[in-house]
């Protein structure tokens, strides 16, 4: 209590640290220190939130009977993986093009992310020279997303995609990168 | 009058500013930096009196600006075409912030030259960089807030970047977007660097900046032979001092007036161009978008794009930290010796070579004849001039020219994409032949030209090579090999 320290006995701590003030110091440092580790942890922790994976979302494109053969078309939806404020941001959209039916007799489908492999950019669909182009760079690529020419490093990323009671389905695609391409998120 | 003058010595008594304050502004300064060479020190004070704008502005847009990615297009708009003199502050604060960052490399720029930032002010000329390194941070985010599709692809971009970091790329792309895609966390992020982070950083920096200015002082124009030698400096400092000038004066006075000019230079062309977009909605499915960066990334836009493929990751991870780093290293490589630019050859020559790549580099990223254009393939028609005389064959030809979109990436009288050669003439260059397997096979090894091989029948590839080949000058024969008969000797 401030009325007890006299000012005569509050000179004589300042002259010579007894024991109790040294522990006084020493639990202030360890208060302090504990003190910055509890905001700083969770503050941390909160901040790479953001760093997660494998979310999986499955979007239905409708029927295949929609998709007709050999025919590249870009499909928009709104993207679930992201926020419900994502207003006209969470539009995304895949170059579909279906390939009929393999040798077992199941629908086969190449289904293409939008953004260039070199930075990202949109790729347009030019189906009259069966080319994506890039605005960007001049990145092309072949009707089958292989690379054909100009500055990507690789051909176009495939998005996982099945089948279910007649519908087309691909799991939502993140922004893809070169090291965390579309590859199934399972 | 006086009433007034009652009012400041009763506050002044109790907040004591006059006495902490004053000497700070009528710290004396060398007597050279008052005079003519005064007109040199003006860059620092001009870019700190827009930043002030900046902040005016930028408080102001905050009033209204909605950083939310469903909303803040439409806050865009109402700012642009509703608010009151919106579309005014938008502008402003575009057109200072360019004018910033003109005035900070201007500054930046003198002081290399005048090496202003020998010893002992290596620690002014290290917290500028970082003050630069807030200003771009400041337009790169900023270019974010205006909610567009050239913010949206310009977060692509940076995102597909950071996504080549070795090991973590992909996490870092993660923290950049606050999300696996791009839109509503992205927009606040940026927002929060844009409006709190970055802002905070750079306040305290300028105030370690300004600080430092006062410590170490004004530096003398420099005087060719007047070396400067940490050991002698401060005494000489000292002695130059003597004969000093109080900063509220001459110099302030010089400051004061070009601060206003850049001022009002910035409000003219704000109120006579007006704001930079939006464009249109940040949809990503939108096609025939064009994604471009801000003026003060087009130099990196350029020099991207004009690089070899084996040397794109160097340049977007490596060369950055290298170009920050080697200005960090400047006081440290030179901090005694001459400061005159008469007597220090390199330090003009790298100016000169720095300022001149930068230009190159930018006018490349403004122009980027590397891009397609998209729309040349149905857009730009192949000019009446060519086809007026053609064949039936040559017509079909230049139909399959345009239907294969060649036109995107080939211009034809200067019309059309840059990032192949003009064909205007093509048919004097290259043999039909050639001109076949070029087409064909495209450029080899994965070069810029696609292979059109699979995507062309027969019969459009005759045709097609039948229109190349007439494309040349009036009278001109079609290009041949240059294949001398067997049997003769080579000449020459």
């Amino acid at each position: 209590m401030s009325e007890d320290s006299s000012p005569s006995s509050a000179a004589e701590d300042v002259g010579q640290p007894t024991f109790s003030r040294r522990l006084l110091l020493w639990l202030a440092i360890a208060a302090g220190f504990l003190a910055t580790l509890a905001v700083a942890l969770p503050f941390v922790g909160y901040l790479f939130g953001p760093v997660r994976r494998n979310r999986i979302r499955w979007v239905n494109l409708g029927a295949i009977s929609n998709f007709p053969k050999d025919q590249t078309r870009l499909e928009t939806f709104d993207n679930p993986l992201g926020q419900s404020w994502d207003g006209v941001t969470a539009q995304n959209g895949v170059f579909v093009r279906y390939l009929g039916l393999d040798a077992s007799n199941k629908d086969q489908f190449l289904i293409f992310a939008i953004n260039c492999a070199h930075l990202g950019c949109p790729v347009t669909w030019f189906p009259q020279s069966g080319l994506f182009m890039c605005p960007c760079h001049g990145g092309v690529y072949y009707e089958n997303g292989e690379h054909a020419s100009g500055p990507p490093p690789r051909g176009l990323f495939h998005c996982v995609w099945r089948v279910q009671d007649g519908n087309l389905e691909i799991q939502a695609p993140h922004f893809p990168t070169l090291q965390n391409t579309l590859k199934d998120q399972g | 009058m006086k009433w007034l003058r009652a009012l400041g010595n009763w506050l002044d008594a109790r907040l004591k500013v006059r006495e902490s304050i004053m000497p700070m502004m009528k710290h004396p300064i060398p007597r050279g930096a008052a005079g003519r060479m005064g007109w040199w020190y003006i860059f620092g004070s001009a870019s700190l009196t827009l930043l002030i704008v900046q902040i005016l502005t930028g408080i102001g847009l905050a009033l209204v600006y909605v950083p939310s990615a469903d909303n803040a297009y439409e806050s865009l708009l109402a700012l642009d075409y509703e608010i009151p003199l919106g579309w005014f502050l938008r502008a402003l604060h575009y057109y200072a912030g360019s004018g910033m960052v003109v005035m900070v490399l201007l500054h930046m720029t003198q002081v290399f030259l005048f090496g202003a930032y020998k010893y002992p002010r290596e620690l002014t000329w290290i917290v500028g960089v970082f003050l630069l390194l807030c200003t771009l941070g400041m337009f790169f985010s900023g270019q974010i807030m205006r909610w567009d599709p050239d913010a949206y692809w310009g977060l692509g971009v940076a995102a597909a970047m950071v996504g080549r970091v070795p090991v973590l790329g992909p996490s870092l792309v993660d923290l950049l977007l606050g999300g696996p895609i791009i839109g509503a966390d992205a927009l606040s992020r940026f927002f929060a660097l844009h409006v709190f982070i970055i802002p905070a950083l750079l306040l305290f920096l300028l105030a370690i900046h300004l600080w430092l200015v006062l410590k170490c002082g004004i530096s003398a124009p420099p005087v060719a032979g007047q070396k400067v030698d940490p050991a002698t400096y401060d005494a000489e400092y000292e002695k130059e001092l003597k004969t000093g000038v109080p900063f509220l004066g001459e110099a302030a006075i010089k400051d004061a007036l070009v601060s206003a000019l850049a001022v009002i230079v910035v409000v003219v062309i704000a109120a006579v161009v007006g704001p930079k977009g939006p464009t249109d909605p940040p949809d990503p499915t939108l096609a025939n978008v064009n994604p471009r960066p801000e003026w003060p990334f087009l130099w990196l836009f350029g020099l991207l794009s004009l690089s070899p493929a084996g040397a794109e990751t160097f340049l977007m991870l490596v060369f950055p930290v290298l170009l920050i780093g080697a200005l960090l290293l400047v006081p440290f490589i030179a901090n005694r010796g001459e400061r005159a630019p008469s007597r220090r050859p390199i330090a003009v020559l790298t100016v000169i070579v720095v300022v001149t790549l930068l230009g190159i580099l930018t006018y490349q990223g403004a122009t980027s004849p590397w891009s397609p254009r998209m729309q040349a393939w149905s857009g730009d028609p192949v000019p009446v001039r060519i086809v007026k005389n053609s064949t039936p064959m040559e017509l079909q030809g230049a139909l399959v020219f345009q239907f294969k979109s060649c036109r995107n990436c080939h211009a034809l009288d200067g019309v059309g994409g840059k990032k192949g050669p003009d064909l205007t003439f093509v048919g004097t260059r290259l043999t039909r032949d050639q001109l076949i397997d070029q087409v064909s096979n495209g450029t080899p090894g994965g070069g810029d030209m696609p292979a059109y091989g699979k995507q062309i029948s027969p019969a459009e590839m005759t045709v097609l090579a039948e229109f190349l080949t007439s494309l040349r000058p009036k009278g001109q024969p079609p290009a041949r090999t240059a294949i001398a008969a067997p049997g003769k000797e080579q000449q020459k």
